[in-house]
């Protein structure tokens, strides 16, 4: 193997011979294929291919031959120098592969480390479970409709048909405000929604009324695993031509359905409600038990609905045509019905809570668990 | 409403093949829902005994027992005696007594077995009525009356053990089934059989001769019976079978007379009263109570009367509240002999008011304030006499006082089609007329499929055309509706309000806070808790009368005690931080006068609707953040950081940039926040609420960590001011420009004044600026700050110049040091 040659006078040296260039040529072919990395191929190539290279030198001296030798000698160095070149850039190939490759590998992560820097919110599912009914009835072309929580007397009562003496005004245990003749009170139902919604929008025959109206109602309970002094209600109203027990039926449902998943379904029982004549319970089949009244595949029975197959769920029924008497609305051209049922409770049964509480502690944990939307 | 089964069927002729569960699946489906059964937990044998032998021992324990010998008949297999130890003493030999042999159960699964006991063997127990679970009132041995049986008879009938007795819930429109004669007419009319209608009597003609009485106020009593009776024997026993069947509705057996009152209220649903005649002073008034009377009724309570009331009187003054409970002076006693019998009907709405105003619940106000049939009165008294002719001994006076007549019963006119119309079930004109005789109704059939209906007397709910529809539509069955979804809604979605409500909640939780939904009742002590000062706008609150907690007597104008409650307790759990937010209503009085009640009869005016909405106090939707402890949590990361108070202000600014909202924020001093850590947030000057750092004495009294912040803002004013409709926003692609510049300003000014003036400076190349540092130290001096901002330049249609570039960036610390005193560093 030569050596780079420092003190080289072109003038003075005779030409390459072609053992010497095939000596340079394998050298270079040998420390190439032997270099281990990126570095070590670098310094190869200014050894075997940079300018004071044998292989450099020996192309420098095709100059100074005879002409008759040049063409040779060209073309034997020209093939040498091509065949290194080509061996460094397939080198050079593979080593930065590798070398990419094993950056790769060193920067290898544990993934199971945790994450969990940015605290995760969520929505109440009080109010994720009203708009998932919200949503159920505005696809089948209803609104919804709001009102205050804190309510005349004659719009949570009198107008729904609940005169001064009605016994329905003291079994709902109502909260009056101060002074208590002042006829003002914290809402014992979302029904005075569905009395404004009458009295402000009226019916035409273009116009029907189709509203829902969730929202939060308020009854003197004392607080314990199924009662509070604060719930959530929903109630649908529906004003129409030709509105029947059926139609009612047919949208309950369909509530239950979507609510509930395929094959939960309603059943009525006759009841009584001063806003609607004819009035009905309506129950709700057993979504635990899907209706069979027994745990499981075994002979007990299911504990949500006490082997019945069905549960409470709310009552409905045709709107009394004096509560449309009282809202302005033509009770010889037009009929309704209304229905209301508790969210909380359909949540408590959708969810499998058993205290009622947990909704109104404020508990993260609870609430994280139902995430943004229900 | 409880019902013994075996006096159902006393009633209505009931096919053997109705079971109980039968019975009471088709009564609810007809409105009377059954709530539960009560029935005998007993196995047998259980016989009557006659005690043969009954040898005293007494016991190293200081206890007696009795070591017997019954004759049990045939029921032991043997005939032979059963000897039984009883701890007892109140019977005799020869008396009949009830006995469980080996092998039965008592309630509670008390399994009944020979054992040996006090040297003998025991086998088998004489029974008292508690271990019979048929009464409460003696611990003694139950001892029959000598023609109960003899020895052997099984006495399950005999003690209406094998009886059921079933318990309803009673809609108010179902008064009538308030009674057996009203649950039997069900069943009747459930299973299409006969019904004996215990209120039809033959009565003596009214004479006025058996007591007098003086109606004064016809329409709160439009009907008084009365009768009497003499030589009553006090002491005489009530029948067992009056008993048991009082018992089983509930009620305490008291007297043979009263028992008597009570049992016949059950069987018709009409409420009867029974005076000593002896202590009766003359005529029997009905009238409404004067100013400062009062009446001592008979749960011994002194009642001052309402000029509202309806009582009776006698030559003394009031002797009891008309209807809902008698008085003192006249109860009948353990001497009495002469009954003067009462059956009236009242008006509803009278005793309704009289029960609630003296907070009193009677068995007989429950029935007198839904509405009794008012041809009974007459009816009752009679049966009342019957029965104490028959069991007390007494005799029945001549005259039969009957005040009043029962009013009439208007007819109602209705479509035949009405109820297929209503229900969407295919009811023809035939079946309304049939289901409405059913119910009791009189039917004429007018022309052109219209009838006539006159409801019965015992039916005071049904007066309107849809009344009539409900008694069609559940004889049909409820179980008939066909479902069949409406097809005309056309609604036009969710309001904006409702979208943007959704829009904040999502963004509150995409920011990490759970929400909260907490109650709204709060008190002074909320408010001190919060430091308000004396006097704070937030103090005065919507009052109410009747509060739950005496503690919380008034509707919230801060939804900030509830979110702090609730942060305090995950704290309290364990939580190491926690991050929440709730919206929700507040309320402030409006002052504006009392709401109006209006009739029901047509629609209130444009104006009256007003009036309405005006009274009601003012309620705008709040939205409150609490952010205590942890905000960021320390890991293998690195340290976490702590809530502050500009975690409050991230909150308020990612919101309001989800909203397309600009909010101003300058600094304020109030509580419940630090008064130097405290931001009042703005849109275009009107405040919208506040945000920052908890004062540090409410994290404390909460239990929060130091630095908590929070929030509360109008979120009615906060979506008001969303934008509509977002216009795209226009921007350029040409190349940006970037100059930084660090400004000295005095400690005092505000970097949002410093920004606002730069921003002015710079002009419209201006394209966004952002403060990236502030440092106070040696380099500055005392009293100032180096603020550095980033600013960036671009135009919409070329690239900027250097010149251009430095030029505007000149001009924005030149105004910046015309406005705020800023020095380039
Ligand atoms: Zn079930």
């Amino acid at each position: 193997m030569s050596g780079p040659n420092t003190d080289y006078d072109p003038v003075e040296v005779a030409a390459v011979s072609p053992a010497e260039l095939e000596a340079a040529r394998d050298a270079a072919l040998a420390a190439i294929a032997d270099a281990a990395d990126l570095e070590q191929l670098k310094a190869v190539r200014s050894e075997h291919a940079g300018d004071r290279s044998p292989l450099a030198l020996a192309n420098r001296e095709i100059g100074a031959l005879p002409p008759q030798a040049r063409k040779e000698a060209g073309q034997r160095v020209g093939q040498a120098r091509g065949a290194v070149n080509q061996a460094l850039a397939a080198r050079q190939e593979v080593l930065e592969a590798e070398h990419e490759a094993r950056i790769l590998v060193e920067e290898a992560v544990d993934v199971t480390l945790p994450t969990d820097e940015l605290p995760v919110g969520a929505r109440h599912p009080l109010t994720t479970g009203a708009e998932l009914i919200a949503d159920i009835f505005v696809a089948m072309g209803w609104e919804v409709a709001e009102g205050p929580v804190i309510e005349a007397e004659w719009l949570n009562f009198d107008a729904l048909n609940l005169g001064p003496d009605h016994p329905a005004r003291t079994m709902q245990d109502t909260f009056w405000t101060e002074p208590a003749d002042n006829h003002v009170v914290l809402r014992t139902h979302t029904s005075p929604v569905q009395a404004r919604t009458m009295l402000t929008r009226g019916v035409t025959e273009e116009a029907p009324i189709y509203v829902v109206c969730p929202g939060r109602v308020f009854r003197t309970d004392e607080y314990d695993a199924t009662h509070s002094p604060m719930f959530h209600q929903v109630e649908g109203l529906a004003i129409d031509e030709g509105i029947s027990m059926a139609h009612l039926k047919g949208t309950l449902d369909h509530f239950a359905s979507q609510m509930f998943g395929e094959g939960i379904t309603t059943r009525f029982r006759p009841s009584y409600f001063p806003f609607t004549e004819p009035s009905a319970e309506v129950d709700l089949t057993c979504f635990v038990c899907r209706g069979t009244g027994l745990k499981g595949e075994g002979p007990d029975t299911c504990r949500t609905c006490r082997g019945e197959g069905w549960i409470e769920w709310g009552g409905c029924g045709i709107v009394n045509p004096r509560v449309l008497q009282a809202c302005g609305i033509d009770s010889e051209r037009y009929s309704g019905f209304a229905f209301g049922m508790g969210i909380d409770r359909t949540l408590m049964f959708r969810h499998g809570l058993e205290d009622l509480r947990t909704l109104f502690e404020g508990d993260v944990r609870f609430t994280t668990a139902f995430g943004s939307e229900l | 409403m409880k019902a013994p089964v075996s006096w159902i069927r006393e009633l209505v002729d009931l096919p053997a093949e109705v079971t109980t569960e039968v019975l009471t699946d088709r009564l609810t489906a007809l409105g009377l829902k059954l709530e539960g059964i009560d029935s005998a937990d007993i196995t047998g044998p259980l016989v009557i005994g006659r005690v043969l032998t009954k040898e005293p021992e007494p016991q190293k324990n200081g206890k007696t027992i009795n070591w017997c010998t019954v004759d049990v008949g045939e029921a032991n297999g043997t005939g032979e005696p059963q000897g039984i130890v009883c701890g007892a003493h109140n019977f005799a030999p020869g008396d009949l007594v009830v006995v469980i042999l080996p092998g039965g159960v008592l309630p509670g699964n008390f399994v009944i077995s020979a054992r040996k006991t006090y040297g003998h063997v025991s086998a088998g127990m004489i029974c008292s009525v508690r271990e019979l679970g048929i009464g409460e009132d003696h611990d003694g041995i139950l001892v029959l009356p000598p023609d109960a049986g003899v020895p052997g008879d099984d006495v399950f009938g005999l003690l209406g053990l094998d009886d059921e007795v079933i318990e309803f819930e009673i809609n108010p429109d179902r008064a009538y089934a308030l009674s057996l004669r009203g649950v039997a007419r069900e069943a009747a009319l459930g299973f299409g059989v006969p019904f004996a209608d215990p209120a039809v009597r033959e009565l003596p003609a009214a004479d006025g001769k058996a007591w007098e009485v003086v109606v004064d106020d016809p329409a709160g009593c439009p009907v008084f019976a009365a009768r009497l009776v003499s030589g009553f024997d006090p002491a005489a026993p009530t029948p067992e079978f009056i008993k048991r069947r009082v018992e089983q509705a509930g009620m305490r057996s008291i007297s043979l007379a009263v028992d008597i009152t009570n049992y016949v209220m059950l069987e018709l649903g009409q409420p009867i009263h029974g005076y000593d005649a002896d202590k009766v002073v003359g005529a029997l008034g009905v009238r409404r109570a004067r100013e400062g009377e009062q009446v001592t009724t008979l749960d011994d309570a002194v009642r001052k009367l309402s000029v509202e009331d309806l009582v009776i009187t006698d030559d003394s003054g009031p002797i009891g509240l008309a209807g809902v409970m008698g008085g003192a002076t006249t109860e009948m006693s353990g001497s009495t002999t002469r009954i003067l019998v009462e059956a009236a009907h009242w008006d509803a709405v009278s005793m309704f008011r009289t029960g609630r105003r003296h907070k009193l619940t009677s068995e007989a106000g429950k029935r007198n304030e839904r509405g009794v049939d008012p041809l009974l009165p007459g009816v009752a008294a009679d049966r009342v006499v019957e029965l104490l002719v028959e069991h007390g001994g007494a005799t029945a006076e001549p005259g039969f006082t009957l005040v009043g007549t029962a009013p009439e019963r208007t007819a109602i006119t209705i479509a035949t089609d009405l109820p297929a119309r209503l229900s969407g079930i295919d009811i023809t004109a035939m079946t309304t007329v049939e289901s409405l005789r059913a119910v009791g109704a009189t039917v004429t059939e007018q022309d052109a499929g219209t009838i006539e209906v006159v409801p019965p007397a015992w039916r005071p709910d049904i007066n309107d055309p849809y009344d009539l529809v409900e008694e069609v539509v559940r004889i049909v069955g409820y179980d008939q509706v066909p479902s069949v979804l409406p097809r005309r809604a056309t609604g036009r979605g969710l309001t904006r309000t409702q979208r943007l409500r959704r829009r904040v909640g999502r963004t509150l939780a995409g920011a990490g806070l759970v929400e909260v939904v907490s109650f709204p009742f709060v008190g002074e002590a909320t408010f001190d808790k919060l430091g308000l000062p004396a006097g704070d706008p937030l103090r005065v609150t919507v009052g109410l009368a009747n509060p739950l907690s005496s503690e919380e007597p008034a509707y919230t104008t801060t939804l900030l005690p509830g979110l702090l409650e609730a942060a305090s307790r995950n704290v309290g759990r364990g939580a190491p931080g926690v991050a929440l937010f709730e919206t929700g209503t507040v309320a402030f009085p409006a002052d504006n006068g009392a709401a109006p009640i209006y009739g029901v009869h047509t629609r209130p005016s444009e104006a009256e609707l007003e009036k309405l909405v005006e009274a009601l106090p003012v309620q705008p939707q709040h939205l409150a953040v609490v952010l205590a402890g942890e905000r960021r949590r320390a890991g293998w990361w690195g340290a976490g950081t702590d809530a502050g108070w500009t975690d409050a202000l991230a909150v308020v600014r990612r919101l309001a940039a989800d909203l397309g909202v600009r909010v101003e924020v300058g600094a304020a001093a109030r509580m419940p926040w630090h008064p130097g850590r405290c931001a009042l947030v703005s849109i275009d000057g009107v405040q919208l609420g506040h945000a920052g750092e908890l004062h540090p004495s409410v994290c404390a009294a909460y239990g929060l960590p130091a630095r908590s912040a929070a929030v509360e803002l109008d979120l009615d004013a906060l979506m008001a001011a969303a934008a509509d409709v977002t216009p795209g926003p226009d921007f350029s692609t040409m190349p940006l420009a970037k100059e930084d510049v660090a400004l000295v300003v005095d400690a005092g000014v505000t970097v949002a004044a410093v920004e606002a003036a730069l921003r002015e400076g710079a002009g419209d190349l201006l394209e966004s600026i952002r403060l990236f540092d502030v440092y106070t130290g040696e380099q500055i001096e005392e009293g100032q700050k180096s603020l550095a901002f980033a600013l960036r330049f671009r135009a919409p249609d070329r690239t900027l110049t250097e010149a251009e570039t430095g030029a505007a960036r000149d001009a924005a610390v030149a105004r910046a040091a015309e406005l705020t005193g800023a020095v380039q560093r």
